[in-house]
């Protein structure tokens, strides 16, 4: 065999060696891949959502917005009170309820309920919202978040486990009822 | 010393470094850069060296668990004898690493070093300064406290605002459906594996290039860089005129990182750590969130944007702005290095130094955020009920209950979200007053439903003497004409 035959076949096993490389890193790659996205994956598997008791209704008396708080249903041991969520509850007359997610429509920041003037502020950046939770002033492009209820066997139930951010509010209406 | 010299040689031997480094060590360098305004890069380093070890000191006690950090945290503050003092030196030393970083950055655009043939070194100090802020956001998050908490929404709700895979990269950024342990777990993962790695790595490209190339030279006016010439001309100011890089120009450098380090410690002891502030518990909503100081005029820019225009600015400037800082050595590769010939860099620093200042400063003190305790804590001012009938007495009151005072201050007490009502009555007529408290706008909410016709009256009867007592108030010349008045019976 000559030397530039050995050469070649040298070169063309270095090649093949890269090639056998390359397969096993793009094998390698897919449960890689998977792992890294399992947060997203499994949004469209299971949800993130479910029904979560807020309490009995006696606890959200007509006319007033009062502060729930619930246990995000997706959970780890070592969330802390992390996953420990507010929400505010209005009972407009007992038939009629609103629940809005504690995030500021803007950027996320926690809404208070100011029930003297019947507006919620947000400390951020100034954002504030009527009692219905369309938006008044500020920032905002939009009404607070709600979150969709259902009254049972005397409870306040509401279909929340995820964040909601401006982008995402696929489980919330994307406006309050009209202004106020 | 013998003995030192021969353990010394029976490494070097088997290592085959010396003759490098020597040659490294003693390597010309033009003989004005021996200057303190060449200092800035070496004193960066040396703090992202200071981050390394407390960083790794703080890791040894520090439980990225989204249940247990911040109780890691108070024992390292309270419970570890001279914990405080490692996490004072990190927190300073992070806000000295970004401030340096950036007046480094801010030395070498002024000096034109970023030209020819360093175009290279500039774009990769560009990503060295991203991932410095990278470190320094991912770093607030460590301190997991209800600022790191909102901010993380903030950041969320930045990211959602991206088209199409928004919400899905929400759930990338926080691990899941909401901030919790795989956030803090994830933002861990970046701060100490992911992010230092990148830093390590641009930092050694980034020296291997200033060593590989030469520093910059001093700029001088009128010395013009040109593509065809300057490899030469450098040469020949190196070669000629140069001085030896250690010891001639090194001490500088040196001394000044010392100093760094120095203030540093100090601030550490006079200071002491950041925080952390109020737990993680998203349930405590009687909280106002702050990002760092250098995220402060960020912050401003949200409060300030037009809603329309906020998410296109937020999207697209800071991929504008990284773009236009990555392009600049390839269109303004040659020409004229020194600043006394280049009005436009001198001005665009400025111009930036002003504006992130002036956001900076309001980002500390928030003038758009109502105050939400002013209506409960400020009074209102006692000249401004003396001597008042009654009714106008009782829309005081209604001012203080209804919250007017968290956005509209009095005697400069109180929220300064709307303008200060002070003078009200010589801007607005009692109309005016009227429907702008019924009607809301230009910012203001519509405070129709929140009130009864009677509280309005009290309330607008209050408004109506707020001014200077020598000044008349304001009047509707047409109505006064309607009603058959003269201005003087009002």
């Amino acid at each position: 065999m000559s030397e530039e035959n050995g050469m070649s076949r040298r070169v063309m096993l270095v090649k093949l060696g890269i090639l056998l490389n390359a397969i096993v890193g793009a094998v390698l790659a897919v449960p890689i891949v998977r792992f890294l996205f399992s947060p997203v994956t499994r949004e469209k598997k299971f949800g993130y959502e479910s029904w979560l008791s807020l309490g009995g209704l006696e606890q959200f008396p007509a006319g007033q917005t009062r502060l729930a708080t619930y246990r995000n249903p997706v959970v780890n041991s070592w969330d802390g009170e992390t996953a420990d969520i507010a929400c505010w509850v209005r009972n407009v007359d007992n038939q009629t309820f609103q629940v809005f997610a504690i995030n500021c429509a803007h950027l996320g920041c926690p809404v208070r309920w100011f029930p003297q003037s019947s507006l919620f502020m947000c400390p951020c950046h100034g954002g504030a919202y009527y009692q219905d939770g369309s938006r008044a002033s500020g920032p905002p492009e939009r009404g607070l978040f709600q979150y969709n209820h259902k009254i049972e066997d005397g409870r306040i139930f509401i279909k929340a486990g995820e964040m909601p951010t401006p982008g995402r509010a696929a489980n919330t209406k994307p406006r309050g009822t009209r202004c106020a | 010393m013998r003995l030192v010299q021969k353990i010394g040689e029976w490494f070097d031997l088997r290592l085959q470094l010396g003759a490098s480094i020597r040659e490294t060590a003693r390597h010309p360098v033009p003989r004005e850069t021996a200057s303190w305004f060449y200092v800035f890069g070496s004193a960066a380093l040396t703090c992202f060296m200071l981050q390394i070890v407390t960083g790794i000191l703080l890791a040894l006690i520090y439980v990225p668990s989204a249940g247990e950090a911040w109780n890691s945290l108070q024992t390292l503050n309270h419970g570890i004898s001279l914990g405080w003092f490692i996490r004072a030196l990190h927190g300073w030393g992070s806000n000295f690493m970004v401030a340096i970083v950036l007046i480094h950055m801010v030395q070498v655009f002024l000096f034109g070093a970023y030209k020819f043939p360093r175009e290279l070194t500039w774009v990769v100090g560009v990503l060295l300064l991203l991932v410095t802020l990278g470190m320094a956001f991912t770093g607030q998050i460590m301190r997991f406290d209800q600022d790191a908490y909102w901010g993380l929404g903030i950041g969320a709700s930045i990211v959602s605002r991206v088209p199409v895979i928004g919400p899905w990269a929400v759930n990338l950024m926080l691990g899941g459906p909401i901030i919790a342990g795989a956030t803090l777990s994830r933002f861990f993962a970046l701060h100490v594996f992911v992010i230092p790695g990148l830093l390590i790595v641009f930092v050694c490209v980034h020296l291997l290039m200033v060593l590989k190339l030469g520093i910059n030279e001093w700029p001088m006016p009128g010395r013009i860089v040109r593509r065809a010439t300057y490899m030469q001309e450098y040469r020949e100011l190196t070669h000629k005129q140069g001085i030896p890089f250690v010891p001639s120009a090194v001490w500088k450098d040196i001394v000044f990182s010392g100093f760094v380090l120095l203030a540093i410690a100090a601030c550490a002891v006079y200071f002491g750590p950041f925080g952390p502030g109020g737990q993680p518990d998203p349930t405590i909503i009687q909280t106002a969130p702050r990002p760092d100081f250098f995220f402060l005029w960020l912050y401003a820019l949200l409060s300030f944007l037009p809603p329309s225009a906020e998410t296109p600015i937020l999207l697209i400037g800071p991929a504008i702005g990284i773009i236009v800082l990555l392009a600049l050595p390839f269109f303004a590769g040659e020409g004229e290095k020194s600043w006394r010939r280049r009005p436009i860099a001198v001005l665009t620093i400025l111009l930036i130094a002003v504006a992130l200042g002036t956001m900076t400063h309001l980002g500390q003190h928030t003038p758009w955020s109502p105050v939400m305790d002013a209506w409960s804590s400020e009074p209102i001012p006692s000249q401004y009920v003396h001597g008042r009938t009654a009714l106008e007495r009782q829309g005081a009151l209604v001012f203080q209950a209804k919250q007017c005072h968290n956005c509209h201050s009095l005697d400069d007490r109180g929220g300064e979200r709307g303008p200060a009502l002070d003078s009200v009555a010589l801007r607005l007529t009692e109309d005016q007053l009227i429907r702008q408290v019924i009607q809301g706008g230009g910012n203001m909410p519509a405070y129709g439903k929140n009130l009864s016709p009677a509280e309005t009256t009290a309330l607008v009867g209050f408004l109506k003497t707020l001014r200077p007592a020598t000044q008349v108030p304001a009047r509707d010349a047409s109505r006064a004409v309607a009603l058959g008045e003269t201005a003087t019976d009002r």
